[in-house]
């Protein structure tokens, strides 16, 4: 069935093409070509361009602008640049326009405006402690959300199957889980002996909720028929919960999992601005104390592909569970 | 061919004062009303009936889903309380498991037993003609593929008992004609005992040995007819047209009394 989809595509496209009355080959559009040197005319302006103040690894920005045009020229000659030309092309003439802003002709107000190779040696040389910082804030993330989804999750089970759970965690749900966790920020800092229990608490919580309860929703609206089907065949409850109503609800559960993910990373930056003392909100609370506001861009960089990254993984998760739907969103 | 799902020795299943209700918010609705019946080991019942007269209620009373206010159940003597493999029930949506692939769902029976059988399923696969598509996803199935699939899911159990609720009430015309035949191929080779609810009384009178029409709610049985004819049947059999008539006005009277009274 798929097949037929796939097959019947070019067929329709080839007989469209005729009828225009151009069955000659495409001929490969050129512009791709201007990604590499947009890149090397950056790295030009970088290196010929005086400076407008005394700033660091100038050098080695253009050679890193250099680095790159060169690999964009070659992805585009072995013709696997493809749909990113236009990415590549703009990001090398924003970086060269800001060079030129910034850098050579000072612009915009400094400090707070930095240059790129303020950011790069931002990287090359605090490169140990950033790494440090994002390796905590994993670490924070990872137990709290983990802890939290697995929780929320088995709540939510349990909340759809059981009469009693429904009776005595409901009322207690609605009153905690609609509460944004950091109000409770104050309260835990008092409860828990340490900021790091209580931040992985808050965001255990941040992610509990919205897992418990989308998993509620989607183990109560599973078809009591798929339950029949196999009660007939002499399912345990066992079975009807695990095989049945965790996979009839995978979509939903996704949905509270990407829910608890977002409120997990606002857990965590102000976990770590507040009071953990480590991770990257406290690496760029830090940086903005001491006015290094490179540093605070590079932590918040780093922060920014941490979280699509994680996204992302959680996005293939998704997909790898749910392969047996028509079609989902790509991220 | 593997024979697998083998023939069965079919169930024989007594009724005894059967009464039901289910509690509405209006009050208690009755739906069964003094209902009892026998059938035979490898007998093909018919249910016919008003729609909501309480039919689908007693097929899940004899499935052993529910248990009835009054009266019992047996199967060979035994009273029915819950579940069990040996009795099978097929719906009237075919409610296969959209996260299972075509072979994964024929294959439920065993996983919840936790046996593994690759023979067993793929003769069933087999049984039903679904050879190409054991990858396929439920939603890349047609109507009549997924209600072949849901009979196979059925069969790998070796049911004893197959207890169809209206299970071709969904499919267009033609797939209905085609399943009735394999319906009745199925039946005749693996010996179980069929009870089969159905709106269509012609489908009835092709396929049961037996049709037992009931009144509208609570069902009461109005009428109990052997249907005794050589095989293969045929639509333009008078005699199957002298029955036709015959239960839809078994049916009429059964509704203006309940309509006069």
């Amino acid at each position: 069935m798929q097949n037929s989809q796939t097959i019947s595509e070019p067929t329709r496209t080839s007989a469209i093409r005729t009828k225009t009355g151009n069955p000659g080959p495409v001929p490969a559009p050129f512009w791709p070509w201007l990604a590499g040197p947009a890149w090397l005319l950056a790295a030009l302006l970088t290196w010929k361009l005086p400076d407008g103040d005394d700033f660091p690894d100038t050098d080695r920005f253009a050679l890193l602008l250099l680095a790159v045009g060169l690999c964009l020229l070659i992805l585009t000659a072995t013709r696997r640049l493809k749909g990113r030309a236009p990415w590549a092309l703009a990001l090398g003439l924003g970086l060269g326009l800001w060079e030129v802003v910034q850098a050579k002709f000072l612009l915009l107000p400094r400090p707070f405006f930095g240059t790129p190779q303020d950011l790069l040696d931002v990287f090359l040389t605090d490169w140990r402690r950033l790494g440090d910082s994002l390796f905590h804030s994993l670490l924070l993330l990872a137990i709290g959300y983990a802890s939290g989804s697995v929780l929320g999750i088995i709540t939510g089970v349990a909340l759809g199957r059981s009469h009693h759970v429904r009776y005595w965690v409901r009322p207690l749900m609605r009153l905690i889980g609609p509460l944004p966790p950091v109000a409770l920020l104050p309260l835990t800092f008092v409860i828990f002996p340490s900021t790091r229990l209580t931040g992985e608490v808050l965001m255990a919580l941040a992610a509990g909720f919205p897992a418990a309860v989308l998993t509620w929703s989607g183990v109560s609206a599973v078809d009591p028929a798929y339950y029949d089907v196999a009660r007939t065949m002499g399912a345990s409850n066992r079975f009807l919960v695990l095989r049945i109503a965790l996979p009839a609800a995978t979509p939903q559960i996704f949905v509270g999992l990407f829910m608890g993910l977002g409120s997990s990373f606002a857990m965590l930056v102000v976990a770590e601005m507040l009071g953990v003392k480590s991770g990257l909100g406290f690496y760029m609370q830090w940086a903005q104390g001491w006015a290094a506001y490179p540093n605070m861009y590079a932590a918040l960089l780093v922060m920014s592909v941490m979280c699509t990254t994680l996204m992302t993984l959680l996005f293939k998760l998704r997909d790898h569970f749910l392969k047996w739907q028509k079609n989902g969103l790509k991220w | 061919m593997v024979i697998s799902p083998h023939p069965v020795s079919p169930l024989g299943l007594t009724l005894s004062h059967i009464s039901h209700s289910y509690d509405m918010p209006s009050g208690t609705r009755p739906v069964l009303d003094d209902v009892s019946l026998d059938i035979a080991p490898g007998e093909f019942v018919a249910l016919i009936g008003p729609s909501g007269c309480g039919k689908s209620t007693l097929l899940r009373l004899v499935a052993g889903l529910e248990t009835p206010d009054t009266g019992e159940v047996l199967a060979e003597d035994v009273l029915v309380t819950e579940p069990d493999p040996s009795r099978i029930i097929m719906f009237q949506d075919p409610t296969l498991y959209p996260w299972r692939t075509v072979r994964g769902n024929i294959s439920l029976g065993l996983d919840i037993r936790g046996e593994r059988n690759p023979e067993a399923v793929a003769a069933a696969i087999r049984l039903v003609g679904l050879e190409d598509f054991a990858k396929a996803w439920p939603h890349q199935l047609s109507g009549g593929m997924a209600q072949r699939v849901a009979l196979a899911r059925a069969l790998i159990n070796s049911p004893r008992l197959l207890i169809l609720d209206e299970p071709l009430g969904k499919l267009d015309s033609l797939t209905r004609l085609a399943m009735q035949t394999e319906l009745f191929r199925l039946w005749k080779r693996q010996g179980f005992t069929a009870l089969m609810v159905t709106h269509d009384v012609e489908e009835a009178l092709l396929l049961a040995s037996r049709v037992i029409v009931f009144s509208p709610r609570p069902a009461r049985i109005l009428a109990d007819i052997h249907v005794n004819w050589p095989e293969p049947r045929h639509r333009e059999n008078p005699r199957l047209q002298e029955l036709r008539a015959h239960i839809l006005e078994q049916l009429e009277t059964g509704i203006s009394n309940i309509a006069a009274s």
